[in-house]
């Protein structure tokens, strides 16, 4: 299955979440904002909501240095 | 306050502009800008304010120059090397225009004095290095009901968020540090030195445009810089209803210290740090 992540095309397992993405990159969910087709995603929703293919996902990680 | 010869020289290029003008000069030498961070994102930000003719600046910091710093503050020098970043700082400012007055707080920022740092100050920018004092610029200025520019860099990516009394707060979006261990800092996994300038530069960009009232902020929304794609991209986020600082139930009502900034976090769980912020 097919998902845009950030502006580039990207292979993922079907019937994965949002939770496992973030897992994937190995990042906490606390540390990320993720748009999904337009729409922001609550924190507390990433494990329920179901990625379809050529899904438009913008994700932020947090970043503190400065 | 009336220009003279020398500013009216000294700042055409300003004045020129159709959005800026004499007025919008005038304006400005008499705004007040706090720079907490004299880092990679308070160099930048402080020599383009000063240079603008911000009428104030503060600049709160508590380090000395070190030379790792170089890199990517270039407000300091070589030859800075051991002395208080806020003087360092405060000296190239004064150095680029002598109209702006240089207010050095050296300090380090905490629950309990933030509030009345940043009270006299028109607009707040965030030049800080570490998570906790992210989220505590954050909700001071929620509290203080002041502006202010938050940004982060790490590696070659960085992002940068304008709140204003009644928009979307850096709590909206990112509720609390992120658990410790899972974001390095600038120090364990690197910077570029010139994101740290894109990302600054836009920052005082933000607070040049909020005293003088002009353009679009960039607020309800984050904008993100990946400096090996080249892409910057902005995502609209609207304010968080359960946002527990700004949201309809607050939790948050008081200001306190997170434990410990990002780079010295280490095997703490979430839950213990949730309970101290």
């Amino acid at each position: 299955m097919e998902i845009t992540l950030n502006g580039e095309r990207r292979s993922i397992p079907a019937g994965g979440s949002l939770l496992d993405l973030i897992d994937g990159l190995a990042l906490p969910r606390d540390a990320v904002v993720i748009e999904r087709n337009g729409k922001i995603v609550d924190r507390a929703d990433y494990g329920e909501t179901l990625l379809a293919g050529s899904d438009v996902i913008e994700l932020v990680r947090i970043v503190g240095g400065g | 306050m009336e220009l003279n010869d020398e500013q009216i020289e000294r700042y055409s290029r300003h004045i020129i502009l159709e959005q800026i003008g004499a007025a919008g000069q005038e304006k400005r030498l008499s705004s007040k800008m706090l720079i907490i961070g004299a880092g990679g994102l308070g160099a930048p930000a402080g020599l383009y304010l000063a240079a603008a003719g911000v009428g104030a600046i503060g600049i709160a910091d508590m380090d000395r120059v070190d030379l790792t710093n170089l890199q990517r503050q270039v407000i300091h020098h070589t030859t800075d090397i051991g002395k208080e970043k806020v003087q360092s700082a405060a000296d190239k400012m004064r150095a680029i225009n002598p109209d702006v007055n240089v207010i050095t707080h050296r300090m380090f920022v905490n629950a309990a004095n933030i509030r009345g740092l940043i009270r006299p100050y028109d607009f707040v920018i965030d030049g800080t290095d570490n998570f906790a004092a992210k989220f505590l610029i954050n909700d001071a200025c929620f509290f203080e009901s002041k502006p202010f520019s938050h940004a982060g860099i790490l590696r070659f990516q960085g992002q940068i968020i304008t709140v204003v009394p009644g928009s979307t707060c850096f709590r909206c979006i990112f509720d609390a540090p992120p658990p410790p261990g899972t974001i390095p800092s600038c120090s364990q996994a690197g910077v570029l030195g010139a994101l740290a300038g894109v990302l600054g530069s836009l920052q005082a960009t933000e607070a040049i445009k909020y005293v003088l009232g002009i353009g679009q902020l960039l607020t309800n929304a984050v904008l993100t810089y990946d400096a090996l794609t080249m892409q910057f991209r902005k995502i609209d986020i609207a304010r968080n209803p359960r946002c527990r600082l700004c949201g309809k139930e607050p939790e948050i009502d008081e200001l306190t210290d997170e434990p410990l900034p990002a780079c010295d976090l280490r095997g703490r769980k979430t839950h213990e740090r949730a309970a101290n912020g």
